[in-house]
């Protein structure tokens, strides 16, 4: 059933655990999982809640570490990179987008965009350029001095995107994106997806509703922090 | 693009300024530490100034012997119309033939009469003297000259003004060669003094007379007023007699001046039945003074160091409340590419911009209040450069002591779990 994707992977997980000690007995949020996703796919990961879903993406993410196992991002070994190095990763190639937002309250939206770049060690001359077009093709270029919030939930969580771009990231990782929204919103932000997977952006998107996930190109359904499913959704079946 | 420092305490006052209050109340801690160390320095050091001008009038070579009137004995003798006491002409001379080391002694008599000139009047301290006063003093000659010998040999009629009297007496003209007059005297003015340090305790207070000297040499003083100064004590028939007001005795070697004021001291205690003198030794009060200064600056370190203490515990303490408020955006900036560096860093600059904000405060401050202190207790202050400074540097460094543990609580918070943060 799985699509053996020709492709260069954007993400490879080869036998990763991820473990937590609870009292006597140890959770297994991970367990011995072992996937590829390809450059330029658009998978929706589905499950049911407590199946690994956040804690894949947290690990894919680097911002959570494996307790076994290796991982690699467009190629390179990830799993023995110490914080430092993880840091500036995430800062260069990896797009966060959460389900509350997460946007910084004392920034307006067009510094919120800038965050990434930040904490470049090389930022872009471009940046601010690159922030302002990014505003405007999420339809926000003329609430950029605005403070986070002063702006709706939809309209928060389109910054968010905005800013999940400006670092041209090889992965996009979206935890529950929609979940806050309401349909018509969220229909809105998937059409973002939508668009930016048709630009050839590699994205995971974290959700349980069915919907949601129908609108990927490809399906991997997690149970107990195992692999239970893998398929591809025909395109605009939904 | 800004550099990343600039941005970074933009950022930082972003973040205080989401709190103004609180912000504001932390700074205040810094604040009163700087400023009372400023404050407190300044005072110390006018103070210890104003000591060190005294001394230094009074001459640190010097052993000066004072008349001073007795305490008196319950309800006084009717009979007894004269009060006697103070130096004596043989106290003098026991000195100038007996003491070794001695540079030159020179003896003081005050004389109580009026000083006039033209419509004008006034009452200052007459004293008569030997030229050798002004070497023994280090007073400084304004205009013409100060006594001489000959003055002195010849008995004569001549005066020197204080540059009060002079400013009082004539305070358009010049006294050099007027006719002034003394009780029922002329004296023809030979010369004026330049003013001495104005010391705090030489201000006359509102509404008093200015104070003033008049010197005459010591012969003529004899001459014409006696050998023995006798007054009548204001509202009774009492009179004082006072042979000597007082006694310089100017010492060679600075090290023999505890020596000599020993040796003062023994031979007025044997000579003098009553305590009616006192020994005045310019040296020990310098080392006094020192000594004082000493303990106010540890005193002074102590509390400053109390203060500023207490302002970073508070730093610290809001600094704290700070991370663990914030610990979802320290999870956002983890995620988004932050180093545990800049995570430091950004903390670091929050506290350094509050105690730094609260010691420029705190340095208006400590300078304002030594100048009120001035103007209302009547003190002698004196800021100098480097205490706004050190207190300044002080608090930046706090700032970065007691922003430190925060910074790295907030550093080392894993990501996931601060993201998790309600
Ligand atoms: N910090 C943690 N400590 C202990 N157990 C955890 C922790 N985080 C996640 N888990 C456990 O790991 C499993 C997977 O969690 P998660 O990845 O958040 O699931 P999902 O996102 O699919 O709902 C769950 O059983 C959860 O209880
Ligand atoms: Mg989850």
């Amino acid at each position: 059933m799985s699509t053996a994707s020709p492709v260069q992977a954007a993400a490879e997980l080869d036998s990763v655990s991820r473990v937590y000690p609870m009292g006597g007995t140890d959770v297994r949020a991970l367990d011995d999982f072992t996937f590829s996703f390809g450059q330029g796919e658009f998978w929706a990961i589905m499950g049911s809640s407590g199946s690994g879903k956040s804690t894949l993406l947290n690990i894919l993410g680097c911002i959570d570490r494996v307790t076994s196992g290796t991982f690699s991002l467009a190629g390179e070994d990830v799993s023995l990179l110490d914080d430092n190095a993880l840091s500036d990763l995430r800062s260069r190639k990896l797009g966060f987008i959460f389900q509350s937002y997460n946007l910084i309250p004392q920034l307006n939206v067009l510094e919120n965009i800038l965050v990434p770049l930040f904490y470049q060690d090389n930022p872009p001359e471009d940046g601010e350029q690159r922030a302002r077009a990014l505003a405007e093709r999420v339809g926000l270029s003329d609430r950029l001095d605005h403070r986070p919030q002063e702006l709706s939930g939809g309209q928060q969580q389109r910054v968010a995107i905005a800013r999940s771009l400006v670092n041209d990231p090889t992965l996009i990782l979206a935890d529950e994106a929609t979940g806050n929204l309401d349909s018509s919103t969220a229909a809105e932000i998937l059409d973002l997806f939508d668009e930016l997977h048709a630009e050839g952006k590699s994205i995971l998107l974290v959700t349980h509703e069915p919907e949601i996930g129908a609108r990927a190109e490809r399906v991997l359904r997690l149970k107990d922090g195992r692999i239970d499913e893998v398929y591809g959704n025909q395109r605009g079946a939904f | 693009m800004q550099s990343t420092l600039l941005r970074t305490v933009r950022l930082g006052v972003q973040s205080l300024l989401l709190h103004k209050l609180r912000s504001s109340l932390t700074t205040l801690g810094v604040l009163f530490g700087v400023s009372s160390v400023i404050a407190m320095l300044a005072i110390g050091e006018g103070a210890s100034i104003e000591a060190q001008n005294q001394i230094r009038q009074l001459g640190s070579q010097n052993v000066i012997l004072r008349a001073v009137k007795p305490p008196e004995q319950g309800v006084s003798n009717q009979r007894q119309r004269v009060l006697a006491y103070g130096l004596l002409d043989d106290d003098l001379a026991r000195i100038e033939e007996t003491f070794p080391g001695i540079e030159r002694v020179v003896p003081l008599r005050e004389i109580s009469e009026d000083v006039r000139f033209g419509s004008r009047s006034m009452r200052p301290r007459i004293i008569s003297t030997l030229p050798a006063y002004i070497e023994a003093t280090g007073r400084v000659v304004d205009r013409g000259r100060f006594l001489d010998e000959f003055d002195e040999a010849s008995h004569a009629n001549v005066c020197v003004l204080g540059y009060e009297v002079a400013r009082f007496l004539f305070p358009l003209s010049s006294p050099l060669g007027e006719r002034i007059k003394l009780g029922a005297d002329y004296f023809i003015c030979v010369g004026t003094l330049l003013p001495r340090v104005l010391l705090q305790s030489d201000r006359p207070a509102p509404g008093k007379d200015i104070t003033g000297e008049v010197f005459i040499p010591l012969n003529t003083g004899a001459k014409w007023f006696g050998k023995m100064q006798v007054k009548m004590r204001a509202g009774s028939m009492d009179m004082e007699a006072v042979e000597l007001h007082e006694i310089i005795v100017a010492v060679k070697e600075a090290e023999n001046v505890p020596l000599v004021a020993s040796a003062c001291r023994e031979m007025l205690a044997r000579e003098h039945s009553q305590r009616d003198y006192e020994v005045v030794v310019p040296l020990e009060l310098l080392l006094r003074a020192e000594e004082t200064k000493r303990i106010f600056n540890i005193v002074l370190g102590s509390i400053a160091g109390i203060s500023l203490l207490v302002g970073g515990i508070g730093i610290m303490n809001v600094m704290l409340a700070t991370v663990t408020e914030r610990t979802r955006e320290i999870g956002i900036r983890r995620a988004l590419g932050a180093k545990q560096s800049h995570i430091i860093t950004q903390f670091l600059v929050e506290t350094v911009v509050l105690s730094a904000g609260g010691g420029v405060l705190g340095v208006a401050l400590g300078i304002a209040i030594p100048s009120a202190v001035e103007r209302f207790a009547d003190m002698r202050t004196v800021v100098t450069p480097g205490a706004p400074l050190l207190a300044f540097g002080i608090s930046a460094g706090i700032g970065v002591i007691f922003g430190l543990y925060p910074a790295w609580r907030a550093a080392t918070m894993d990501p996931v779990e601060a993201l998790r943060h309600e």
